[in-house]
């Protein structure tokens, strides 16, 4: 049993009324390490990480963790998970300390147990202070640390993060992250669903791209990045009838796909990692006698990769009610950099 | 996975005491959340405490008087057994509302993803409820024997009358919990308890005799279960009870209709609301 995947999941699908929230996904997550399941929002990962944690029956298919089915065997798999979604799921009356007892309790501790397991915890998440107060009386920050203390106490081997940094200043989003790598390095196996590819690239060991419920690329975030391009060129063409010229003077320049989009005049290709490619690119258009508003350079968005990877761009809008993903924008840190 | 089929066969029946065990810690547990709350703020539980004050002053003092007993006798010993019924049933929309705001935050599905017996959410917050209602129950005959109700009867009747009542009002809190896996906001839970539980007070025995009633509606309030609970209360604290000269089954028997009912509203609702419970998560 030493070597069964920590999760496994076969052709899973799941539907809400019309929308098909799940689409035959199909994963293996090898214990230890961080899976990163990448999605735009809609893409199933909320809907994915709800049957894993048992909360959701799938219509077909199987998905089991650490060998247990999670339909038949959900009683074994809930003894050996932790969940935290993408909202604290705490009582905001009780105080932090009474929460992580409460839930140790539920998760079979005994009372002795259950009290020294919070107060291990709160000390370790940097919440003793506030053990006492209610929970109602906590910033977002402390909330996702208590809850993700909560989602520890049963000292799970199989780890569900929905979204853990969704909404968190970028002070909280480090000290999660800071706490999530060392989960990972004590040997628990972390599942985290997040529409951010800086995110996926800090902490994932392994990253499952899934967009419109199943998974559409997979492999490391440098294979992945590799596949993506560090950087991608952006040329807005001054008004004028040469995009197709265009077009065919920036794909002369870089590799891979050369993106066109002619109602903003904007083409978008990968930058490869060569001296002075921006000058080659404004050179060759100024000779080919394409005038041009702007070059920028900017870092490759959520949308980037699932243009790259999937040739169409990231289906959010159409499949967002599906996996009651957060109804938050995918932001993408777009850095931009004049280079012309 | 044949062989851990089989293998988990035999343990499963052996594990059936230990998960009744289970059930019972993790009721406790989640009652014990909920009554945390209340030992935080107590101001929750005005509807068991303010509320029933309010509500046996205004009957003794302001419409009592124009209320005459058609067997005569003193209002005020009449009026407590029906405060008692209001008491019990006031508590099942805070069971619903309580119900669906814990499933709005996602606590309960926290619940879900634990080794947590499956019927514990709901019974604990059953149990909790009943606690508050020894505690309301306590309150009316407090305020009762305030302005003049008296016990008249042996101390065996009354603890009968206590214990038929929250045996009544613990199974009306299935009825709660069972609108709380129905209804999807908070607002929706305290609405319709308001909608169902107002005509369930009022067109009873619980304030006003049903004898002045209109003859359409007499059979109605005598089959109402408050009407029942508030004529047992009566009959066994030896109150004055106009009912007991109504010729309707429930009247005559009104401790067997109050087992009835009790045991009526169990048997559909707690399965019910626990069924519901679990396919939340299909």
């Amino acid at each position: 049993m030493r070597d069964t995947p920590a999760i496994e999941t076969e052709r899973l699908t799941k539907s809400f009324g019309p929308t098909r929230a799940l689409a035959g996904l199909d994963l293996v997550v090898p214990r230890g390490g961080i899976l990163g399941l990448l999605g735009p929002n809609g893409a199933g990962k909320t809907t994915a990480v709800r049957v894993l944690a048992t909360l959701l029956r799938p219509d077909s298919g199987r998905a089991r963790v650490l060998g247990a089915d999670v339909v038949s065997q959900a009683g074994d798999v809930r003894r050996r998970i932790g969940l935290t979604g993408q909202y604290a799921a705490l009582d905001d009356y009780l105080t932090g300390r009474a929460n992580l007892v409460m839930i140790g309790r539920l998760a079979r501790l005994t009372r002795s147990q259950a009290r020294r397991r919070a107060d291990e915890l709160l000390d370790r998440f940097d919440l003793a202070g506030a053990a006492g107060r209610a929970v109602k009386t906590y910033s977002g920050g402390m909330r996702r640390r208590l809850d993700l203390a909560a989602s520890l106490i049963g000292h799970p081997e199989v780890l569900f993060l929905d979204e853990p940094t969704t909404g968190l200043d970028p002070r909280s989003r480090a000290v999660m992250w800071e706490i999530i790598r060392e989960l990972a390095a004590e040997g628990t196996t972390l599942l985290l669903t997040t529409q951010y590819l800086d995110e996926a690239d800090q902490l994932a060991s392994q990253v499952a791209v899934i967009d419109a419920g199943r998974v559409i690329a997979e492999g490391s975030p440098d294979q992945l990045k590799a596949k993506v391009g560090e950087d991608l060129i952006v040329v807005q063409l001054a008004p004028g009838p040469e995009l197709d010229a265009a077009v065919a003077v920036v794909g002369g320049q870089t590799t891979g796909p050369v993106d066109a989009d002619p109602a903003r005049r904007l083409i978008t290709a990968r930058m490869p990692a060569r001296e002075g490619i921006t000058t080659d690119v404004v050179r060759a258009l100024d000779v080919a006698g394409i005038r041009v508003s702007s070059v920028t350079l900017r870092r490759p968005s959520l949308d980037d990769v699932f243009l790259i990877l999937t040739g169409h761009r990231a289906a959010a809008p159409q499949s967002a009610p599906g996996g009651g993903d957060a109804g938050q924008e995918a932001e993408t840190g777009q850095q931009e950099g004049e280079a012309a | 996975m044949t062989t851990a089929t089989i293998s988990q066969a035999p343990r499963r029946t052996a594990s059936r005491l230990s998960n009744l065990r289970w059930l019972v810690s993790d009721v406790a547990v989640l009652a014990k959340r909920s009554l945390a709350r209340i030992a935080r703020e107590p101001e929750t539980l005005m509807d068991v405490t303010i509320q029933p004050i309010l509500f046996v002053l205004l009957f003794a003092y302001v419409f009592g008087g124009a209320i005459p007993l058609p067997s005569g006798g003193n209002y005020h010993e009449y009026l407590i057994g029906g405060m008692l019924a209001m008491g019990l049933a006031a508590t099942a929309p805070g069971t619903a509302v309580a119900l669906v705001s814990d499933m709005s935050t996602g606590l309960i599905d926290r619940f879900r993803s634990l080794p947590t017996s499956r019927a514990a959410v709901l019974a604990g917050r059953t149990v909790s409820d009943l606690v508050t209602q020894v505690i309301g129950t306590a309150v009316v005959a407090g305020v009762g024997l305030a302005i003049g109700w008296r016990i008249h009867s042996s101390v065996g009747d009354a603890v009968t009358a206590f214990g038929l009542a929250l045996l009544f009002g613990y199974a009306f809190t299935w009825l709660g919990a069972f609108l709380g896996m129905v209804l999807r906001s908070p607002e929706a839970a305290q609405q319709m308890g308001f909608v169902l539980f107002m005509p369930l007070l009022f067109v009873s025995n619980a304030f006003v005799p049903t004898q002045s009633m209109p003859g359409w509606l007499q059979p109605v309030a005598e089959w109402n279960p408050m009407s029942a609970l508030a004529a047992a209360s009566r009959h066994l604290f030896g109150n004055p009870n106009p009912a007991a000269s109504v010729q309707s089954w429930p009247m005559q028997h009104p401790e067997l209709a109050v087992l009835g009912w009790s045991a009526a509203l169990l048997l559909v609702f707690a399965p019910l609301a626990v069924h519901l419970y679990r396919r939340k998560a299909r």
